[in-house]
């Protein structure tokens, strides 16, 4: 038989550190819903949603129940909806939006991602419609998430695209200024996006995807930080083997359910996302982490090489866990999403210039920061710029999910509640960006010799 | 199926005694019984097989759980699975 103190350790991570599987995404495509009749094409939408995963919420409780285990999320992500609505007549792509806010509300999901755009290169007609109907279809649905890739390590950075989505920035949060700028929450721009994200706001199901896929992704800030309170004072080498071997528990879970998910749903399992994603939760905290590894406060001189080794060992201890892994896997670092996050940028050692150079050895990059409401335009579209360049530069997944909150300054707070936290208003650069960004045009891709 | 029964509490008379009776009652076959006592707190694990369990698993869980309250216990099940595939390879 198992061994107890084994049994009564997997039940101490869930009742008292915050282990859960973070989400089952299920992954649809809708590129056999295209029809040059828009209304259509939306009723078709609506039905293969709303019939692919009708079992899915279900499902998810039934596997909760059964294994102990909480699952928080249950989503839906599906083709970007740029390419599906593209064969539609019509210039007017709310109603897409619509159609799926309708579906994922009749499934029960809390978020379905993908009314998307993939414009790394180059901008299709319908792809200009989308990105124009952002603020509109953020503010006027309640669970749809959009996302904009604008950029990649092998085409470059699309500067005309990274100077729409300042000004699409700013006018989605001034739609939804009741709510402190909260459809900015639902909106993320990439670069090298990927195309089997299970979380949200950036999930989308990529093109080279099965017509279903069930990809989960796990969680557990809280776990790791209470394995390395274990090992305080030791070195560097005891640390991260110690993160490794909570990330491999921590994903063994993640795997089960997926693999149990997908026999249970009748489809196939995608990947198993390794991402430590915190919530506003006392104790289930990326920031609580660096800081037990020995920084005083999360920002501080140090924070950067501490992440470093945390997102690395996470993969390392996740991967042979796992039959297959994918999705951005690595730490999140979302400031209003982390108790830890949000009282070091309150205390002012945590700055948006920290959490830039924190993006270059993490998973994803600038995530849930408000900024002043006064913030222009195109200083938006430069910081998405700077983003994008880390990760063109560095071959990696960046995005940045970007609150210019209406009416707050530096010192004010902006509440979104429930998993998406509360976030102090961070300062930026106030030195102008204007005719750097209305240049306009490609930053080419960068040449992979001479590295340096 | 198999599945982890954990009962964590404080100590009393006739913690097993009940546990085991109730998945008597529901055709739940006990496979093996580990408990300790550390500092007046009693923890037992139970490997049971619901094979031929004559309630469903949800049902089961809440029953153990309602049962548990009336004493000040934790009583859960889980799946094996679970534990299996966190702590071995």
């Amino acid at each position: 038989m198992l061994n107890s103190k084994d049994i009564l350790s997997t039940i101490r991570m869930i009742d008292q550190q915050h282990l859960d599987v973070r989400t089952i995404t299920m992954g649809i495509s809708l590129l056999d819903c295209c029809d040059p009749d828009p209304a259509a094409a939306c009723r078709k939408i609506y039905d293969k949603i709303a019939t692919s995963a009708q079992h899915l919420v279900r499902t998810g409780q039934d596997i909760e129940t059964e294994f102990g285990i909480p699952i928080v999320n249950k989503r839906i992500s599906v083709t970007p909806m740029a390419l599906v609505a593209g064969a539609s007549r019509t210039n007017d792509y709310l109603p897409f939006a619509q159609a799926m806010d309708r579906a994922a509300k009749a499934v029960g999901v809390n978020f379905i991602g993908g009314f998307s755009a993939l414009v790394q290169k180059g901008m299709t007609e319908g792809d200009r419609k989308l990105i124009a109907a952002i603020p509109e279809a953020l503010a006027a649905t309640d669970v749809v998430c959009a996302s904009v890739n604008v950029g990649s390590t092998k085409a470059g950075i699309n500067m005309d695209a990274v100077r729409l989505m300042g000004g699409v920035i700013k006018d989605t949060a001034q739609r939804t200024a009741d709510r402190g700028g909260f459809g900015c929450a639902k909106l993320v721009v990439f670069c090298n996006a990927v195309e089997d994200n299970p979380f949200m706001a950036g999930a989308f199901h990529g093109v080279g995807e099965a017509e279903r896929v069930i990809n989960v992704g796990v969680s557990g800030p809280g776990v790791v930080h209470h394995a390395l309170q274990a090992v305080k004072g030791q070195s560097f080498d005891v640390l991260a083997e110690t993160i490794k071997k909570t990330a491999f528990q921590v994903t063994r879970m993640g795997q089960l359910v997926a693999q149990e998910a997908s026999a249970r749903l009748g489809v196939p399992f995608g990947i198993v996302d390794l991402s430590l994603a915190p919530t506003p939760a006392v104790g289930d905290s990326v920031a609580r982490i660096l800081e037990e590894m020995g920084l005083e406060v999360c920002g501080t001189h140090g924070t950067t090489a501490a992440l470093a080794l945390l997102n690395d060992a996470v993969k390392k201890g996740g991967v042979m866990a796992s039959s297959s892994v994918g999705g951005l896997s690595g730490a999140f670092i979302p400031v209003s999403e982390d108790e830890g996050m949000i009282a070091a940028a309150q205390s002012g050692s945590l700055t948006l210039d920290k959490l830039e150079a924190m993006t270059c050895v993490c998973s994803v990059g600038l995530d849930m920061i408000a900024v002043p409401g006064d913030t222009s335009a195109a200083t938006i579209s430069a910081i998405l710029a700077d983003e994008a360049a880390i990760g063109m530069v560095n071959t990696k997944t960046t995005a940045v999910r970007i609150i210019p909150a209406p009416g707050k300054q530096v010192g004010d707070t902006v509440e979104f509640g429930g998993l998406l936290g509360s976030a102090p208003v961070m300062p930026c650069h106030t030195g102008s960006a204007e005719d750097f960004v209305a240049r306009g045009g490609r930053i080419p891709a960068p040449m992979h010799s001479l590295k340096n | 199926m198999r599945a982890i029964v954990t009962v964590i509490g404080k100590d009393q008379v006739g913690i097993i005694a009940a546990v085991c009776t109730l998945l008597s009652a529901r055709n739940v076959n006990v496979l093996d019984i580990s408990q300790t006592i550390v500092q007046e707190y009693f923890t037992m694990t139970m490997l049971v097989d619901l094979a031929q369990a004559a309630v469903p698993f949800a049902t089961l869980r809440e029953e153990l759980a309602e049962a548990g309250k009336s004493r000040s216990l934790d009583i859960r099940i889980q799946r094996e699975d679970i534990f299996d595939s966190m702590h071995r390879i």
